[in-house]
């Protein structure tokens, strides 16, 4: 069943691909290198700072006047123009690509200038002034549906966009009945799968005929061209989407190109020339999109032998400022398969969909995966624990049994093939399991932390269109028809030479379509790999596509593969007709190989494929009557077990289903708390296997990925909505010195379902992998409660106990340490200067004063006797920047103390403090003591988060050393010194 | 993530560059290998009026032995002292903080006294000059001057460099016989900032650490002998003293944690190099 035996075929053979040549000579085409306009002209986005904020003025006079200027474009100019997008479920919210009146995330586009030159619209962005009022911001999804959270759209009066319970089987009476009743409640992070290449938009608009035509690294599905042409106001024919010949990754993420596709086209339109748009690395990273955060309680009716009698699921899923279509997919991708690799026929789950400040989410390799296997996978193994039961034979007793494929899950799927004990039984035994165990025991007796991490997953693939309909109602559904289905389509063409071209609607990614597409189709028509091209380029106005088009869900080789080779079937078929009258046999008796057309019974019987190829082109009257056309076939195929959900919610959410076991073993250092994978053994049945050495690739590039969501990435935002991890030193993804090299073992289940018996192996690793390496992890701490992604800092924290405490008094040795959770930072400090209190209160309220000892102020402005504006330039090194300063005195006390409270605002982000100022009359002067608490956030905080705090306290001081110095020229108390803020604390007797 | 404009000056002699930098002043950023600045340079974050390029000033092309120290120029880039035959003899320290420096390919283009000029609180090299208590010689079109380690490293990407002054050279003290030296670092991942770096340079009478990532500046300890009981104490004051800060990739408690852990292991290694 599982050993690859097939000589003559293409097909199954790990063939050189086909695209390799000219992407590693640098000759590929991406996005960016095609050719484009001559007048064609450059966009960029100002983006919003603030986490959330009123958006009460933008000034874009100066923008528009600065010469190579072509347009500036705020959210009200691009609402004007068109609709707003498709909100994925029914819900009084609009959604717009670019902000209106409120910004709800860090990086929402808030302007958009077009100009001559990149160069140039940057320039131009730094002379948009916006005036914001900012709002409390809500980052966490559990304190989004606390009654007095702030909501971001005031129209939906809450952030819970989208709630629905569900029921399966009868839960309640299985955890009455239940020996046990075991939960886990985990917190999935924000990551994703980061491509190599940004987004990339090309547009123009055509007045004449109103219409766009589009070139984006866009990658489906296709059903978002119906979002782009209705958000554009033009019927789908005027809404011309093509893609490039080549895509430097993607992963799902760049589905998230669309809303841009509306901007750069509406952009194109009003400054009436070809505009063009490449992401940079801080855009994508910071307002991309991200896979969904997720907050989930699980519980398990259990049976004493570990037998698990019904789940119950509690999600809370985070999609960011807006749900965007074709969000909430994330959550509902894996509803029919809620009940993992296991048999349980009980399910309850409530599902709640809610929104905060964060970025839009969408597509991630993995969709909906990683946080349902998170939890599962997690709560299996901790059923163990508790029950003292081997973790092994859990999961083994809990399986889908061999003897029951295909399988209907409570939820819906139906488990088309498979046999999991088999697998199970074989990952154990050719990977190893038992000498790990034996390693994990040696390194344990040696005092070494060590554990072992298992964990089995089922891996969907081929969604059906269907599946999101399930967050409707029946009667909602009902309403709204059924919706259902996966079409995928394959042309190929045979040219008068008797060369074959097959074309797909699928975008593919760096997957290798093109070398698969070619084995197939060679194949089936007994030509050469070099005989046959594949042009997977996609162009909405003429090639054949539906909305179910695209790359993602791993449909390439269950669906797209299939479909090819049935369209190249056909052509057979219909050549086998008319060789047959040439070869004088019947059709039957026909074969294909090595390039000749032959009567199987006596091979030297055999005509050229060209010569066969040739008849329709050169001769069609001699092609037999009722035979058709040879040159050209398109198939479109959808798998009739993709049905729509049921009245009761069951969902077939995916047609396929490979399954996964995994196991590791991962060391963590007793001093650093660093975590090492010391062996990955990663079992696939992907059913029939079309190219190893890809299928290997495939795991090997979702392995890696999952490394970086288990160990090192995360979107991080701070408590105030700042985005942290703006560049990639501070988002991490794994590189090859991180990623040890997993040992990859097969098990081939043909699925019943699909033309080649292969099904989807892309997206399994980041389903199973992170939850695998928190078990190793869980089982070398002892510690239960694990969030990734698990920082050498949050291990140490787990194994490293409690602190052993400095020996000296504590004040003397204070770390400076922002409060818990906050970014805020926080200090306070005093001098004594050789002034009277009040020399010093009159200085406070003086612009001239302030003018001296604001750092780096050039325009004191008084607004009252209170209030004061100025423009500082502020900086630390080389980082500087020019902002616009808000300072205002309150709670005066005269001339004793007062509150300077400011807030800064420029290009690289913004800042906010406040400071108390105390004045003491001393032998000597007076001793000015301060204390202060700041937050920064915006650009500044995405990309030097590492630094930032450092550099804002650098900055602060100084506002505190100026006061010390005018006021007194200041004589200090000697303190040691230890850099910038020891020089601080010299000047000013910092006791802090 | 494109530059506001800048005029690029590539000076062909150091005085060249010293006049460039006299007449531009504050406005004025000198570029060499550019893997710090040229980052901030797209962000906008550093917007110079002017780039004075050093790197074709063959005077500043050398590695040279002066006394005992060893004079390296501002032009020498991190892999042409890495790939320095005498590294490993004459400067074992660095030898061993240098793969930890960044990646092959940003050795490549970075320059040693790049590295020291950008300060870094986290890097490599201004950590192994503090520890070996090396200097850093200064020169602006008037005049010369030479700047302990101590002295040259002020905070948080803040130096003693005051306007148009550049980096001429930096002196790293030699090897001398009966010393021993440790260093190791945790980041994230293989090159990345350290969250804590520390070296420890040992003889028989005496020994002492050096710590980056942790303080606003690397800073220098001499600490009591492997051995003696008062070690893990004085490393749980120096880890108290250099006011960590929490950042998303680690707490100020990790930090401190590896200033105790991470300090006692490569005293020991150097005490192991010694013997």
């Amino acid at each position: 069943m599982n050993e690859l035996t097939r000589p003559q075929s293409l097909v199954g053979q790990s063939v050189e691909r086909v695209e390799d040549a000219s992407l590693l000579k640098g000759r590929g085409r991406y996005i960016d290198d095609l050719p484009t306009r001559r007048d064609t002209a450059y966009a960029a986005f100002l983006r919003s700072p603030h986490a959330h904020a009123e958006i009460r003025a933008i000034d874009t006079d100066k923008a528009k006047a600065h010469l190579g200027v072509y347009a500036v474009l705020t959210g009200e100019d691009v609402a004007s123009l068109t609709n707003s997008l498709v909100v994925g479920v029914k819900a009084d919210v609009e959604c717009w690509p670019m902000a209106r009146d409120r910004a709800r995330y860090v990086g929402e586009p808030v302007v958009l200038v077009v100009a001559e030159s990149r160069y140039i619209a940057e320039d131009a962005l730094d002379l948009v002034e916006v005036t914001y009022e900012t709002l409390p911001p809500v980052m966490d999804p559990r304190a989004a549906l606390a009654d007095d959270a702030p909501v971001l759209h005031p129209s939906l009066g809450t952030n819970l966009i989208n709630e629905r319970s569900f029921r399966y089987g009868d839960p309640e009476a299985a955890f009455e009945a239940a020996a046990h009743r075991i939960s886990i409640t985990t917190a999935y992070p924000r990551n994703s799968c980061t491509p190599i290449e940004t987004y990339g938009v090309i547009a123009e608009y055509d007045p004449g005929e109103d219409a766009y035509d589009v070139t984006a690294n866009f990658q489906g599905p296709f059903s978002i061209h119906a979002v782009l042409s209705r958000a554009l106001k033009v019927p789908g024919n005027r809404m011309r989407l093509r893609t490039p010949p080549d895509s430097g990754g993607s992963f799902g993420v760049k589905q998230g190109v669309f809303p841009y596709v509306v901007l750069i086209a509406i952009a194109a339109r009003v400054a009436d020339r070809p505009v063009k748009w490449i992401e940079d690395r801080l855009e994508h990273l910071t307002a991309s999109v991200s896979a969904t955060n997720r907050v989930t309680t699980l519980e398990a009716a259990v049976e004493p032998d570990g037998r698990i009698t019904a789940l119950s699921w509690d999600q809370i899923e985070d999609c960011g400022a807006h749900l965007r279509a074709p969000e909430p997919a994330t959550l509902y991708r894996m509803h029919g398969n809620m009940t993992g690799a296991y048999a349980i026929d009980n399910v309850a789950i409530r599902n709640r969909v809610v929104l905060t400040n964060k970025t839009p989410t969408g597509l991630n390799r993995g969709f909906g995966g990683p946080q349902i296997y998170f939890p599962l996978e997690r709560l299996v193994h901790k059923i163990a624990d508790e029950l003292g039961l081997d973790r092994l034979d859990v999961i083994r007793k809990n399986l889908v049994p061999s003897d029951a494929f295909p399988y209907r899950t409570a939820t819906g799927a139906l488990l088309d093939s498979g046999d999991y004990e088999a697998a199970l039984d074989r990952a154990v035994t050719k990977g190893g399991l038992g000498e790990l165990m034996a390693r994990r025991d040696a390194a344990r007796a040696e005092g070494r932390l060590y554990g072992i991490g298992l964990t089995a997953a089922v891996e969907p693939s081929v969604s059906n269109m269907g599946y999101i309909t399930t967050v409707l109602t029946p009667e909602a559904r009902a309403k709204a028809g059924p919706k259902n289905g996966a079409q995928a389509v394959a042309t190929v063409g045979i040219d008068p030479l008797g060369s074959v071209t097959v074309k797909v609607a699928s975008v593919p990614q760096g997957q290798g379509h093109r070398t698969v597409l070619a084995q197939v189709v060679a194949d089936r028509l007994g030509l050469p790999l070099s005989a046959v091209r594949v042009n997977t380029e996609l162009d909405t106005n003429r090639d054949a596509w539906s909305i179910a088009s695209g790359n993602y869900a791993s449909r390439f080789a269950p669906a797209v593969a299939g479909t090819a080779r049935l369209a190249a079937d056909r052509l057979r078929g219909r050549l086998a007709t008319i060789a047959a009258a040439q070869l004088n046999v019947t059709a039957d008796n026909v074969d294909f190989a090595d390039g000749k057309v032959f009567d199987r019974g006596n091979p030297d019987n055999s005509v050229s494929f060209a010569r066969v190829a040739a008849a329709s082109h050169w001769a069609p009257g001699t092609v037999p009557e009722g035979t058709g056309q040879t040159i050209r076939e398109t198939v479109f195929w959808t798998p009739d077990e993709l049905t729509a959900p049921t009245a009761e919610d069951g969902i077939n959410s995916s047609l396929c289903h490979g399954f996964i076991f995994d196991f590791c073993g991962v060391e963590i250092d007793r001093d650093t708390g660093v975590a090492r994978i010391d062996r990955y053994v990663t079992m696939h049945d992907c059913g029939t296997i079309l190219h190893p050495g890809m299928v290997d690739g495939q795991v090997r590039g979702g392995f890696a990925q999952a490394v970086g969501a288990a160990l090192y990435e995360e979107y991080a935002y701070g408590a105030d909505g700042s985005f942290l991890t703006g560049t990639l030193a501070d988002y991490l993804i794994p590189t090859v010195m991180e990623t040890p090299e997993p040992v990859i073992l097969h098990f081939e289940s043909p699925s019943p379902f699909t033309p080649l018996g292969a099904k989807g192996v892309g997206e399994g690793n980041c389903m199973s992998t992170p939850a695998c390496i928190a078990n190793a992890i869980a089982d070398a701490t002892g510690v239960e409660d694990l969030t990734l992604p698990l920082s050498p800092s949050k291990i140490s924290a787990l194994i490293h106990g409690d602190e052993k405490p400095s020996a000296r008094p504590k004040n003397d040795a204070k770390p400076l340490k922002a409060r818990e959770g906050e970014r805020a930072l926080s200090g306070e400090g005093s001098a004594e200067v050789s002034a009277t209190r009040e020399d010093i209160w009159a200085m406070l309220l003086d612009p001239k004063t302030l003018e001296a000892i604001i750092p780096g102020a050039h325009k004191v402005e008084k607004i009252s006797d209170t209030h004061f504006r100025a423009d500082v330039t502020l900086g630390v090194g080389p980082v500087k920047g020019r902002y616009r300063a808000d300072i205002e005195l309150s709670d005066m006390v005269e001339p004793e103390a007062v509150t300077l409270s400011g807030g800064t605002e420029g290009a690289l982000g913004s800042g906010r403090g406040q400071g108390r100022i105390t004045l003491t009359a001393t032998e000597n002067g007076t001793c000015v003591s301060y204390s202060y608490e700041a937050g920064i956030g915006g650009k500044v905080a995405s990309i030097g988060g590492r630094l930032l705090d450092g550099a804002a306290r650098v900055v602060i001081g100084q506002f505190f050393q100026s006061l010390a110095r005018y006021a007194g020229r200041g004589k200090a108390a000697e303190a040691p010194s230890t850099g910038v803020l020891a020089r601080l604390k010299s000047l000013l007797g910092r006791r802090a | 993530m494109k530059p506001a404009a800048f005029d690029y000056l590539q000076a062909a002699t150091l005085d060249e560059a010293l006049d460039a930098l006299h007449e531009a002043g504050g406005d004025a950023r000198v570029i060499a290998g550019g893997q710090s600045l040229v980052p901030m340079l797209n962000m906008r974050l550093a917007r110079p009026a002017v780039l004075v390029d050093i790197m074709r000033i063959e005077a500043l092309q050398k590695i040279e032995r002066s006394g005992g120290d060893i004079l390296i120029g501002a032009g020498v880039r991190q892999a042409k002292l890495e790939a320095w035959p005498d590294l490993v003899d004459r400067l074992p320290l660095v030898a061993m903080a240098l793969p930890w420096l960044g990646h092959v390919q940003t050795r490549a283009r970075g320059t040693v006294c790049g590295s020291l000029a950008h300060a870094d609180p986290s890097a490599e090299l201004p950590l192994s000059l503090i520890a070996l208590r090396g200097s850093v010689h200064l020169r602006t079109k008037r005049k010369k001057r030479t700047v302990s380690a101590e002295d040259f490293f002020l905070g948080m990407m803040a130096t003693d460099l005051a306007e148009g002054e550049m980096i001429e050279a930096v002196s790293f003290p030699a090897r001398a016989d009966g010393t021993g030296y440790g260093f190791n670092e945790i980041g994230r991942r293989h090159g990345d900032f350290a969250i804590t770096a520390v070296a420890a340079v040992m003889t028989e009478h005496s020994a002492s650490i050096a710590i980056a990532g942790v303080d606003d500046r690397p800073r220098r300890f001499d600490v009591p002998l492997p051995g003696n009981s008062g070690l893990d104490d004085a490393l749980n004051e120096i880890a108290w003293d250099l006011n960590a800060r929490d950042d998303i990739h680690a707490s100020a408690r990790y930090r401190r944690e590896l200033v105790r852990r991470l300090g006692r292991r490569t005293i020991e290694e150097a005490a192991a190099c010694l013997a």
